[in-house]
């Protein structure tokens, strides 16, 4: 099934729960299937299929979790994680940084991804896994394209800062005792 | 290969050439519209500033590189497998609605 994979991915990290997000993509295809009708030759399938499992998501899926969320990340700098990595002298070898970037694990990079505000989750999710532009981002998500870039920025740098101990861990790690 | 770049670098000195915009930009202006660049979503001309920008000038290379490899980290390490048992799934759910569905 087309964009499967993507779409399951992008439901895990908006339901942050197998089981929610199995049945999110299901309904997503679902709705999809009655709604080809509808759809237009010669637009973008498959940024409409997100925009389906956007939608759903907030509309049924995001409403069921009683916690509040949180709306807005701490302003990070840019750069954050790169200048916390580099030497003193403020170069980064390229082992060093091959190093650091290994400590980003698959697991750890979805905890701190599944960690941001919801916002900023999506739009991230959107642009930087997904790749999509800003446009198609704002056409997903129905938020002005001047939303999308801000949450993506923000939520980008509030990620580096998540990342920072993942990146460390690797270059510390001790040597085994004897 | 190092060299190659250095080269270009050499070849190309910041502020030579003809334009009608600002010849050379700043440091912080290139980081700020670091993620921008990096997005493809610049026109050709601050593009090509940028490029130039990163070219000529190490430190804001290197870190461009950064968030070059650390976006292809977070595009490659968020993939997730779908269970054989959800495709079954939505196969069957989309069977089904066709075989209720065909009579209007």
């Amino acid at each position: 099934m087309v964009h499967m994979e993507g779409l399951y991915s992008a439901a895990l990290r908006m339901t942050r729960n197998q089981a929610d997000a199995e049945d999110l993509v299901q309904e997503t295809f679902l709705k999809a299937y009655r709604a080809f009708g509808g759809f237009e030759e010669g637009t973008n399938l498959r940024a409409w299929l997100y925009r389906i499992l956007t939608n759903t998501y907030i509309n049924t899926y995001r409403a069921r979790q009683r916690r509040p969320e949180i709306t807005d990340v701490e302003d990070v700098e840019d750069l954050y994680l790169y200048k916390r990595l580099v030497d003193t002298d403020g170069t980064l070898g390229r082992s060093a940084e091959d190093e650091a970037l290994a400590g980003i694990t698959d697991s750890g990079l979805k905890a701190a991804l599944e960690a941001l505000p919801e916002a900023f989750r999506i739009a991230v999710v959107l642009a930087d896994v997904e790749g999509f532009s800003y446009a198609e981002i704002a056409e997903i998500t129905q938020v002005p394209i001047g939303t999308v870039m801000s949450r993506i920025h923000r939520g980008r740098r509030a990620l580096q800062k998540a990342l920072l101990p993942l990146a460390e861990a690797r270059g510390i790690v001790p040597v085994a005792q004897p | 290969m190092d060299e190659i770049m250095n080269e270009q670098a050499i070849n190309q000195p910041v502020g030579s050439e003809a334009g009608n915009g600002p010849l050379s930009i700043e440091c912080d202006e290139a980081v700020h519209q670091l993620y921008h660049y990096l997005d493809g979503e610049l026109t050709e001309e601050r593009r090509s500033q940028i490029s130039r920008h990163l070219d000529d000038c190490s430190p804001c290379g290197a870190a461009a590189h950064f968030e070059a490899e650390l976006r292809h980290v977070i595009a490659d390490r968020c993939r997730d497998r779908v269970p054989e048992a959800l495709i079954e799934r939505v196969a069957l759910s989309i069977n089904e609605e066709q075989r209720h569905g065909t009579d209007g």
